[in-house]
């Protein structure tokens, strides 16, 4: 018996060494990338790359701001240097640049807030509501429709977003936030659906009859019984659905240029505006990976529902 | 306007409820109704706006006007992409991203499930960080290794111990390139799926097999995979459907140059957008939905046959 014991816990061992390696080497991407924004301008181009040095921001001011190389003779004299705010200095010893003006970026990052937050709030509204309708009312026909709205899911973003781009020229809404916003929420909703109406089919129909007994309406129920009890499952479809706005390309690459213009349709192209600056990349892509890996630490015991779309209850 | 149908409301006997139906009928209306006219004037009126295009000559550069552009056509974009060999090598290279990355996906994915059945300290850790990479931006996971594998100062090569290979930009190199990042992204996806499905096996399966002192082969050929395989089959219908439609990885990867691997989704892209020729790019579009639908039904007929 002591052998098989002690054979279960060497194989117990085994496999959580041969995990722990496992996922260090599946980290490397996401490490090299981190690390790269914070190497200096110096570094970035060594081959192979050094694993220790002095880490710096300058990346990080650079990916927001636009900047100027000073021209030869004219480098700021003792004075100015003195002058200079810290994050200029910074930028002034890695690159030889004085700062301009804002870059790109903030105006691109709050796009992207803007339109994720407004899509998720209208995006769970109407999910809240249909999954509501379809879960506790015999509607006609509601496979057919609940299948209807999985299949608009379904649709290969390239396919839609030629017709869409004609629609919303002719209407004007092109590059325009509430074009994206109408956009992200039509192809969300299919996903809110059908995850709350799974979470709004487990609460028991007991509470609303007893409510509805005393003397609620229909709407009171729903306001006072169902929604409170549903909040965890709202809340995590509502993180769901930002995250998948957050990281949305297609449409927002054919359909943005400029004034709506997400992060995602804008970073990809900044290799060769920024002079092949890695840092920058590396930095901007940093910034922009936190938001989903913060949310979906937060998430991690709901993934699995989410991901199969509520097929999947654990 | 309103005619007297059928009841919409009715009990759980198939009879009409009797006590207040209008109000209870007007709150479904109104919660039911605003989504499914978003998705149809969003989604399905584009569609079928597209497939009538895919039958003219349309440009979406030039000015429209009716009846010279766009102006019918027939079928003649359709009997074009037919008769044109480039687009068997579409097909093919688009099939042959799907079996690769996708069954990779299933074989470490699985395998990584099975191992992580086993408890020991630091298991939650590895879990949470090992799907981190499913819930990234594609473009954005294709941006960064696009940096991880530079042949000039990425880290890929040189901790593979390979020379200067330069795997994003060489197209006889770049279709492995974007197994190897659609791999790595969407491994957990198929890990997540496959320990659900384990943790429903019921142990007392397993002690029973141990009484017969069954091999670990028998227990697992006969007892976990026949028991995880509905899920094996939901995580395969997901996978192959997204990775059919790939589009997102390969642009921030690899970009749209000329050197970008004939993938359909990209070839879509860019018949519309670039040489602007929109009918011939939806006529493509039409037959890649039916390919994708005709492939997931198949799928779902065989998820439905486990089921049973």
């Amino acid at each position: 018996m002591a052998q098989v014991r002690e054979n279960k816990g060497a194989r117990k061992a085994i496999v959580a060494v041969v995990l722990i390696i496992f996922t260090i080497i599946y980290m490397i991407p996401l490490f090299y990338i981190v690390n790269t924004s914070f190497r200096p301008w110096a570094d970035i181009r060594e081959y192979p790359p050094k694993l220790i040095y002095q880490p710096s921001v300058a990346a990080f001011i650079r990916i927001f701001t636009a900047r100027a190389v000073y021209p030869p003779g004219q480098a700021p004299t003792e004075q100015e240097l003195k002058d200079m705010s810290t994050i200029e200095r910074i930028v002034y010893k890695e690159t030889n640049e004085r700062i301009v003006r804002t870059g790109d970026l903030p105006r691109r990052y709050l796009n992207s807030l803007i339109i994720c937050v407004l899509s998720t709030m209208i995006t769970i509204l109407l999910g809240t509501t249909a999954a509501y309708g379809f879960s506790r009312f015999p509607v006609k026909g509601k496979d057919d429709w609940m299948f209807f709205i999985l299949s608009t899911r379904m649709l290969p973003p390239v396919i839609v977003g030629i017709p869409v781009f004609l629609m919303f020229r002719n209407v004007g809404l092109n590059d325009s936030h509430l074009g994206l916003i109408l956009l992200y929420v039509a192809f969300n909703v299919s996903f809110a659906v059908w995850v709350l109406k799974g979470f709004i089919d487990e609460i028991p129909r007991e509470y609303e009859d007893a409510a509805l007994v005393d003397g609620y309406s229909r709407f009171q129920a729903f306001r006072k019984i169902v929604l409170p009890q549903s909040v965890t499952g709202i809340a995590a479809t509502a993180v769901f659905v930002f995250i998948f706005a957050w990281n949305e390309y297609a449409f927002a690459f054919m359909l943005t240029r400029n004034t709506a213009q997400t992060v995602p349709a804008w970073l990809p192209y900044q290799m060769g505006v920024l002079g092949f600056d890695w840092g920058a990349a590396a930095a901007g892509t940093t910034l922009f990976l936190i938001p989903p890996m913060v949310l979906t630490i937060l998430l991690r015991n709901h993934l699995v529902r989410g991901i199969s779309f509520g097929a999947v209850r654990k | 306007m309103q005619k007297k149908k059928g009841p919409l409301l009715v009990d759980a006997r198939g009879n009409q409820v009797n006590f207040n139906p209008m109000r209870d009928v007007n709150l479904v209306r109104l919660f039911v109704f605003p989504t499914i006219i978003l998705l149809i004037v969003i989604n399905i009126f584009p569609l079928l706006w597209s497939l009538v295009l895919s039958f003219t000559d349309y440009s979406a550069r030039l000015q429209t006007e009716w009846g010279v552009n766009p102006e019918w056509e027939g079928t003649k974009n359709y009997v074009a992409l037919f008769t044109n060999p480039d687009i068997w090598l579409k097909f093919i290279t688009t099939g042959k991203y799907v079996l690769m990355s996708v069954g990779g996906e299933m074989i470490l994915g699985f395998g990584l499930a099975l191992l992580l059945q086993t408890k020991f300290a630091g298991r939650g850790i590895i879990y949470v960080l090992l799907v981190l990479p499913m819930t990234m931006s594609p473009v954005i996971v294709g941006l960064m290794w696009k940096l991880f594998m530079d042949p000039n100062w990425g880290m890929f090569n040189f901790m593979l111990g390979l020379g200067r290979i330069d795997w994003a930009q060489d197209p006889a190199r770049n279709l492995y390139a974007i197994v190897i990042v659609d791999i790595w992204m969407w491994t957990p996806f198929v890990m997540l799926l496959s320990m659900a499905g384990l943790s429903a096996v019921p142990q007392y399966l397993y002690e029973a097999a141990e009484v017969d002192r069954a091999s670990w082969w028998f227990k697992f050929s006969r007892i976990t995979l026949p028991m995880t395989y509905p899920l094996l089959l939901i995580a395969l219908i997901f996978r192959v459907m997204d990775a059919f439609k790939i589009f997102d990885l390969p642009m921030g990867l690899v970009g749209r140059g000329s050197g970008a691997p004939p993938l359909l989704s990209m070839e879509v892209y860019s018949q519309t957008f670039m040489t602007w020729r929109t009918s011939y790019g939806s006529a493509l579009g039409y037959i890649m939905l039916i390919v994708i639908i005709a492939i997931t039904s198949v799928l779902i007929k065989y998820l439905n046959k486990a089921k049973h």
